[in-house]
């Protein structure tokens, strides 16, 4: 019996145990992301849509609008690699840059939507027009 | 202790002094003195760098010239619409001039475009709507090749130019140019440093001040 109650007690700290790993290993992956997104979009993207993704008047969109930005989010990597009317193409984002400068646009400028990996924009390529 | 309290007042009566005696802009540019006669003796003056006259069709296609500058000081600047490198972030910040200024009448906001192949003036008509402003207090303006990148060189001394090397084909730099009433330079801001047109816009102060010009 008593056996028994240690044996459970030490599975649920090892589950514990790996639970907390892997999402502080993703949280990690997250916060990567973010610091490198951060600096594509400084380079990139900012001149026109602004520090604190403000746009300008209604040349360069905000993109403050988190509600459009979930609906749209498949088609955010396809925007950025390819351009859209005003917007230049940026051919020499490689998916991972992409990945991290999604993850960077979403969760700042009063967004929160989280972690976005490389193979969800490996995805999304896969649909671009 | 009596002469300290002496040479206190003292520096306060100073300092109360110089608080007081505005500091007018420099005149900036080329200058050359000449020599005149008034009242029979001989007087040295000085003659400042000006603003060659102008003409160019704005956003509604409208011809503006020097004429349209009477009696106002503007603000200038080289630009395109298809830019996406230092443009935007300075229009952004000319935003702030055009908003803190919109009701001046004595103030103007001059951007001349560089792309004189493509920013025709449909161009920036709809770059003018899309950026909300409105064409009598800021021009944006087309011109002759030769006309737009002489007054850069000659009048505004920024440099803008044609250049094949570039990924947009064409450079230029980010100045906000001053000019007052009588034409000439008064002063140059980075107009992609928000801190720098921060400054320009306390000196426009100081020269509306030095102009006369108050509101209304």
């Amino acid at each position: 019996m008593r056996n028994r109650i240690i044996y459970i007690l030490m599975t649920i700290t090892a589950g514990a145990a790996l639970f907390q790993s892997c999402s502080s290993e993703q949280q990690l992956d997250y916060q990567r992301y973010f610091v490198n997104g951060k600096g594509i979009y400084e380079k990139n993207c900012q001149n026109c849509h602004g520090a604190n993704g403000e746009g300008l008047g209604k040349l360069y969109p905000p993109l403050t609008d988190t509600l459009s930005l979930t609906k749209n989010k498949p088609a955010l990597a396809c925007i950025i690699r390819n351009g859209r009317n005003e917007m230049p193409a940026n051919p020499a984002l490689a998916e991972i840059d992409i990945a991290q400068v999604i993850v960077y646009i979403t969760n700042s400028f009063g967004n929160k939507q989280g972690f976005y990996d490389q193979e969800r924009v490996k995805g999304d390529m896969e649909g671009c027009k | 202790m009596k002469y300290l309290l002496l040479f206190a007042t003292a520096i306060c009566f100073l300092q109360a002094c110089s608080n007081k005696t505005e500091s007018k802009l420099p005149i900036l540019g080329e200058r050359a003195p000449v020599e005149k006669i008034v009242d029979g003796k001989t007087v040295v003056d000085t003659i400042y760098q000006t603003i060659a006259p102008f003409a160019y069709l704005n956003q509604d296609s409208v011809v503006i010239s020097d004429k349209d500058f009477e009696n106002k000081i503007y603000v200038t600047d080289f630009f395109f619409t298809a830019c996406n490198t230092i443009c935007p972030v300075m229009h952004r910040n000319m935003m702030e001039v055009y908003k803190q200024y919109k009701d001046n009448p004595h103030v103007k906001i001059l951007s001349h475009s560089i792309d004189v192949k493509y920013d025709v003036p449909s161009r920036l008509k709809a770059y003018a709507d899309k950026l909300g402003v409105e064409s009598d207090k800021w021009a944006f303006v087309h011109g002759s090749r030769d006309s737009i990148f002489n007054v850069a060189a000659k009048s505004y001394l920024v440099a803008a130019y044609e250049d094949a090397s570039d990924k947009q084909g064409l450079v230029h730099q980010g100045w906000f140019v001053l000019v007052d009433t009588k034409k000439r330079l008064r002063g140059a801001y980075d107009g992609t440093k928000p801190d720098q047109v921060k400054l320009m816009m306390a000196d426009m102060e100081k020269l509306l001040k030095e102009e006369n010009l108050n509101e209304k």
